[in-house]
């Protein structure tokens, strides 16, 4: 089997993967595709274990570690996502702009730092304020 | 071209043509959905690939596990069913420009620089037994941090998602 058939899947998976995290909104959505963005990863990594045919499978035992820290990254980011509709009713991650730097702000840094130090409802006054 | 090769080319344009409905559709639940067709067409590339228990793997983990956690998290964060207008950013023309350019550049150097690589494919060589022995010989140290990386990210999940432990002011937030 040629070598180029894989991994040309994988780089089409990794760059639609790409697409979805730069395009998406909503972050379940930026989720997914960061696993599509891990599976290309995966493929590369058994194709080349089969073409080097490693004794020890450093290829294919590294793609079930690589499974297995997907695994906690997406219940480490759903737990964040839920954590962050919880506190603001919404996961748009392009409205979710507190940690961004206004220029035009008339506070300045010194209006954004008690609205930092305060968490949850202040920034998200704040939030809705900037917008 | 061989019938392996016409195999994989046929499940690689599953995978990635689901993985494009994936990006671009406009219902969340069909996106998950999709992600479901894209995960087992790639299981079935692992299979043709002689890497069987990696196969099983992605269907338990990936198809079982992450998808019904990422259901979940729809259906926790209250998405609208239907079709929804503006899951995309106003950025999308950008980001096709990146990911056209990062296929480009991945596929030029991957295809020139193994354009005579052929590899013969024996079954056998990703079996559940030599894949074990590989993990618990010489990977067992891995394995073991591995475990424990496992358990902190479980514990983490629960410390994040319950709303009862935590700060005193996160606590009248309610």
């Amino acid at each position: 089997m040629h070598l180029a058939y894989p991994l040309v899947v994988a780089a089409l998976l990794f760059s639609i993967g790409v697409y979805g995290v730069l395009a998406r909104r909503n972050a379940i959505l930026v989720l997914m595709s960061v696993e599509l963005m891990l599976n290309a990863v995966n493929l590369n990594l058994v194709t080349f274990d089969v073409w080097w045919r490693d004794r020890l499978h450093g290829g294919q035992v590294l793609t079930l570690f690589t499974i297995v820290i997907a695994a906690a990254e997406i219940g480490l980011g759903l737990a964040i996502v839920l954590l962050v509709y919880r506190n603001r009713r919404m996961i748009d991650v392009d409205r979710l702009r507190d940690l961004a730097e206004e220029p035009d702000e008339p506070g300045g840094p010194e209006g954004a730092a008690p609205a930092a130090g305060d968490g949850g409802a202040e920034g998200e006054r704040t939030g809705e304020r900037v917008l | 071209m061989t019938g392996q090769e016409i195999v994989f080319t046929l499940l690689g344009i599953v995978a990635v043509g689901s993985a494009l409905l994936v990006v671009t559709t406009r219902q969340l639940v069909h996106a998950a959905l999709w992600l479901v067709v894209s995960f087992g067409a790639l299981a079935g590339g692992y299979l043709v690939l002689t890497a069987e228990f990696v196969a099983w793997v992605q269907v338990l983990i990936y198809v079982g596990a992450v998808v019904v956690l990422l259901l979940f998290g729809i259906m926790l964060t209250r998405a609208p069913i239907g079709e929804t207008a503006d899951l995309d950013s106003g950025n999308r023309w950008v980001a096709a420009g990146v990911a056209v350019a990062t296929a480009a550049v991945l596929i030029t150097v991957l295809v020139m620089g193994f354009r005579d690589a052929y590899t013969p494919l024996e079954p056998g060589g990703g079996s559940a037994d030599q894949l074990g022995a590989s993990v618990f010989r010489t990977w067992v140290l891995p394995f073991e941090v591995l475990s424990v990386l496992l358990l902190a990210a479980l514990v983490g999940a629960i410390v994040l998602s319950r709303s009862d432990i935590g700060p005193e002011h996160e606590r009248e937030d309610g």
